[in-house]
C-alpha cells in the first residue's frame, strides 16, 4: 500500500510545476498546457482524498473537472487561434491591448 | 336654504374648469353665457343666503360650514370651512353683484379679442378666489384666496402678454405683492403660535379672553397690515397699481377697483378685535390710510392717462377705507368699500367705453368734447364722478362722510384734516377728467374720430345699472343726524365688530351738521376749481406749471418713487444677483460639480496604471490572492 502522503506530494509537485511553467514560458500554448497540469494535479488530490475517506464525492467532482477542462480546451484553443490570426504571434508580451 | 351658501365660490370654479378644458372648442356666445351665468348663480345664492341670514334671530351663532379637515399636522389644524356672516354677505354682494355686471360688460368689450375663452376662464377663476378669500372661516384658507386673487391679478394684468409693458406690469404687481404677503404669512404664523388656531372665532375668543398681550397684538396687526398694504396698494407698496392699468379695462374695474384691492380693508375689518386691542396697530392703519389718501390724490392731479387717474383715485379711496378701519369705525370703512365698488367700477367701465369708442386712445389730451358723441357714457360717467366727489345724496357722500365724521368724533383731527384735503383733490381731479374728456375743444385724431361710436348694449346696460346703484347704494347707511336707527348698515355689521374703546361716537347734533356742511363745501370747491381751471380759464394750469415747474415735475413723475425703488431695491438686487451668479453659481456650484468629475477622472488615470494588459501580471495577482486566502484559511 502506497502511503497517502506520496499522492499528495506528487499532486503538489505537479501543481507547483504548473505554476512555474505558467510564469516562465512565454507562449500561450505552453501556458495553456501548464494550466491543464494544474487542473490534473488538483484532480489527483481529489481522487486521493476520495479514496482515503471512502466517499465518492471527490471522484464525481473530478468527472466534472475533466468535462469542463475539455470544453475549456476547445474554447481556449479557438481563442488562441483567432489571436494568432490577428497578431501573427502567440507571445504574451504582444497581447496587451487591454493596457490601461 | 341658507345651508347652501358654501356653494357660492364653487360655481364659478366649475365654470372656469370647464372653460379651461373645452374653452378653445366652444363657440364664443356660449363661453360668455356660461361665464356670466355662473356668476349669476353665485349672486342668486348670495341673495338666498342673505335672506336666510336676515331671518336668523339676533345673537345666534354665525353660519359655518366645515367641508372637511384640510391640514392636520400635530397641533396645527386647518379646515376647509366657510362662514357667512354680515361682513361676508356684504363682500359677497360686491364680488358677485358688481362682478356679474362686469362680466356682462366684458362680452361687448372683449368681443374682438382673440383670447376670448382665456379671458372668461380667468375672470371666473378670479371670482372663485375672491369668494374663497371673503368666505373663509380661518386665516389659512383666507390666505389661499389671498394668493389666488394675486395670481389672477398677475395673469390678467399681463393678459396681452405680447405687449412688453403689460407683461412687465404683471410681474411688478406679483413681486410687490409677494413682499407684503411675506409679512402676512408671518402674521399668520404668530397667530398660530399664540392662539393655536387660525379660525376667526378662536382668534376673537382668545382676544376676548385676554390670552394675547397688547405687544403681541401690535406685532401681529402690523405684520398682517403689511400684507394689506401690498394687496390694497397703500404706501409703501402701492407702486404696482398704476402699472396694472395695462390690463383690459374690465379687469381694472373688477380686480383693481372693486374687489381684490379692497381685500386688505376686508382683512382689517375681519380682524377688528385684534386691531382694537393693539391700538398702535389701528393708529398705523389710520395714518397710512390718511397719508396714502392725500398722496395718491396729488399724483392723480396731473396724470394724462385716463385709466391712471382712476388708478390713483382708487389708491386714494382705499386710503379712506383704511382711515375708517384705523379709527375704529370698521362699519364705515366697509361701507365705503361697498359704495366705492359701485362708483369706481362704473368709472372704470365708463372709461373703458370711452377708450372703446376712441379705438384704444388713453390720453386725455387727445379727447375733449365727447359728450355729444357718447350720449349714454357721458351721463353715467358724470354720475360716477359726482358720487366719488362726495356731492350730497349720492352714495360716495354718505360713506366718505361716515368715515370723516368718525375720525373727527374719535379725536383724530389731523387725520380728519388730511381726509378733507384729500376730498378737495378728489373732486378736483375727477372733474378735471370729466372736463378734459367730455367738454372743451375736440382734440381727437382725425382717424379715431372717423370710428367714433357709442358702445354696444352689453356695455351700456351694466353702466346704467351701476350708475343707478352709485346713486342709491348709500341710502342704507345714512348719517345718524337724519334720524335714529337710520343707519341700517351699521346695525347690520354690528355683530362682527367686537367692542372696544370709542365704539360709540359722541358728537353733538350741531357739530355733526357742521362736519357734513364742511364736506359738502369741500366737494363743491373742488368741482368749482376744476371748472375754473379747465373750462373757464384753461390758461391757468399752464401758468401754474410754469410758476411751479419743480412741483409739477415732481407730481408728474409720481414723486420719482419708481426711480427711488429702482435705485434702492431693484437695481441692487439685480446687481447682487448677478454678482452671486458670477461668483457663487458659476464658480462654487459649477466648480464643485465639474471638480468632482475631473477628480474622478484623475484618480481613474492613476489606478489605470495597474492594468498592464499582460496576462502574467494578472495571474500573479491571482496567485498572490490565492496564497493569501489559503494562508488565512490555515492560520
Amino acid at each position: 500500500m502506497i502511503p497517502l502522503s506520496y499522492f499528495i506530494i506528487l499532486s503538489l509537485i505537479l501543481f507547483v510545476l504548473g505554476i512555474i511553467a505558467f510564469f516562465v514560458k512565454k507562449d500561450l500554448i505552453t501556458q495553456f498546457l501548464s494550466v491543464e497540469i494544474m487542473l490534473n494535479a488538483a484532480n489527483l488530490a481529489f481522487i486521493t482524498f476520495s479514496k482515503s475517506a471512502s466517499a465518492l464525492d471527490g471522484q464525481i467532482i473530478v468527472f466534472f473537472v475533466i468535462t469542463v477542462a475539455a470544453a475549456e480546451v476547445a474554447i481556449g484553443l479557438a481563442i488562441i487561434l483567432l489571436i494568432y490570426r490577428q497578431k501573427k504571434s502567440i507571445k504574451t508580451e504582444d497581447i496587451k491591448s487591454m493596457k490601461g | 336654504m341658507t345651508e347652501i351658501f358654501w356653494l357660492i365660490p364653487f360655481i364659478p370654479a366649475i365654470s372656469s374648469f370647464i372653460l379651461v378644458i373645452f374653452g378653445s372648442k366652444l363657440p364664443r356666445k356660449y363661453i360668455s353665457f356660461q361665464a356670466c351665468f355662473a356668476v349669476f348663480i353665485s349672486f342668486a345664492i348670495t341673495i338666498i343666503s342673505f335672506v336666510g341670514l336676515m331671518q336668523m334671530p339676533q345673537g345666534s351663532s354665525p353660519l359655518v360650514k366645515n367641508l372637511f379637515s384640510w391640514i392636520q399636522s400635530g397641533s396645527f389644524k386647518a379646515d376647509l370651512s366657510f362662514q357667512f356672516d354680515p361682513l361676508t354677505a356684504v363682500m359677497c354682494f360686491v364680488v358677485t353683484g358688481v362682478g356679474l355686471l362686469i362680466h356682462i360688460y366684458s362680452i361687448g368689450y372683449m368681443a374682438e379679442d382673440k383670447s376670448y375663452a382665456r379671458f372668461f376662464t380667468l375672470m371666473n377663476l378670479f371670482t372663485f378666489s375672491m369668494l374663497i378669500l371673503v368666505m373663509a372661516s380661518n386665516l389659512v384658507l383666507m390666505f389661499v384666496g389671498w394668493e389666488g386673487v394675486g395670481f389672477c391679478s398677475y395673469i390678467l394684468i399681463g393678459f396681452w402678454y405680447e405687449k412688453h409693458s403689460a407683461a412687465n406690469a404683471g410681474k411688478k404687481a406679483f413681486i410687490v405683492n409677494r413682499i407684503g404677503d411675506a409679512g402676512f404669512l408671518l402674521g399668520i404664523f404668530f397667530i398660530f403660535i399664540h392662539v393655536g388656531s387660525g379660525e376667526f372665532s378662536a382668534i376673537n375668543e382668545a382676544i376676548a379672553g385676554g390670552s394675547i398681550t397688547q405687544g403681541i397684538a401690535t406685532l401681529i396687526a402690523l405684520l398682517l397690515f403689511a400684507g394689506a398694504t401690498g394687496k390694497s396698494a397703500q404706501i409703501p407698496l402701492y407702486v404696482w397699481l398704476p402699472d396694472a392699468m395695462e390690463g383690459p379695462t374690465p379687469v381694472s374695474a373688477l380686480i383693481h377697483a372693486a374687489t381684490m384691492v379692497t381685500a386688505g380693508v376686508y382683512m382689517v375689518a375681519r380682524m377688528n378685535a385684534l386691531y382694537t386691542l393693539s391700538g398702535t396697530g389701528a393708529n398705523v392703519v389710520a395714518i397710512i390710510g390718511a397719508v396714502t389718501a392725500i398722496y395718491a390724490a396729488t399724483m392723480a392731479l396731473v396724470q394724462n392717462d385716463i385709466k391712471r387717474v382712476l388708478a390713483y383715485s382708487t389708491i386714494s379711496q382705499i386710503g379712506y377705507m383704511f382711515i375708517g378701519c384705523g379709527v375704529g369705525a370698521y362699519a364705515a370703512g366697509i361701507f365705503h368699500l361697498y359704495t366705492h365698488a359701485f362708483f369706481k367700477s362704473l368709472l372704470f367701465l365708463a372709461a373703458g367705453s370711452v377708450i372703446h369708442a376712441l379705438s384704444g386712445e388713453l390720453d386725455m389730451r387727445k379727447m375733449g368734447g365727447l359728450r355729444k358723441y357718447l350720449p349714454i357714457t357721458y351721463p353715467v360717467f358724470l354720475i360716477g364722478a359726482i358720487a366719488i366727489a362726495g356731492v350730497p345724496f349720492l352714495s360716495g357722500f354718505f360713506s366718505k362722510d361716515a368715515i370723516l365724521t368718525s375720525a373727527y368724533a374719535r379725536g383724530q383731527y389731523g387725520i380728519w384734516l388730511l381726509g378733507i384735503l384729500g376730498a378737495i383733490l378728489t373732486a378736483f381731479y375727477m372733474f378735471r377728467l370729466i372736463f378734459l374728456t367730455f367738454y372743451g375743444k375736440e382734440r381727437l385724431e382725425p382717424e379715431t374720430k372717423a370710428h367714433l361710436h357709442e358702445s354696444p348694449k352689453s356695455m351700456t346696460i351694466p353702466l346704467v345699472i351701476l350708475a343707478f346703484f352709485s346713486v342709491v347704494a348709500g341710502y342704507i347707511g345714512m348719517p345718524v343726524v337724519l334720524g335714529k336707527n337710520i343707519n341700517w348698515f351699521n346695525s347690520f355689521l354690528a355683530p362682527i365688530i367686537h367692542g372696544g374703546p370709542g365704539h360709540e361716537a359722541h358728537l353733538s347734533i350741531g357739530t355733526e351738521w357742521l362736519l357734513i356742511l364742511v364736506s359738502v363745501l369741500v366737494a363743491l370747491t373742488g368741482i368749482y376749481l376744476a371748472y375754473v381751471f379747465y373750462l373757464k380759464k384753461p390758461e391757468i394750469p399752464k401758468k401754474l406749471v410754469s410758476r411751479f415747474p419743480f412741483l409739477y415735475k415732481l407730481l408728474y413723475n409720481k414723486y420719482y418713487v419708481d426711480e427711488i425703488y429702482n435705485a434702492t431695491f431693484v437695481n441692487p438686487t439685480i446687481k447682487g444677483s448677478k454678482f452671486v451668479y458670477k461668483n457663487f453659481d458659476l464658480k462654487i456650484i459649477d466648480g464643485a460639480v465639474n471638480g468632482s468629475a475631473s477628480a474622478t477622472g484623475f484618480f481613474g488615470l492613476i489606478l489605470s496604471r495597474l492594468h498592464t494588459g499582460l496576462i502574467k501580471d494578472y495571474a500573479l495577482v491571482f496567485l498572490l490572492g490565492a496564497i493569501i486566502l489559503i494562508g488565512y484559511l490555515i492560520f
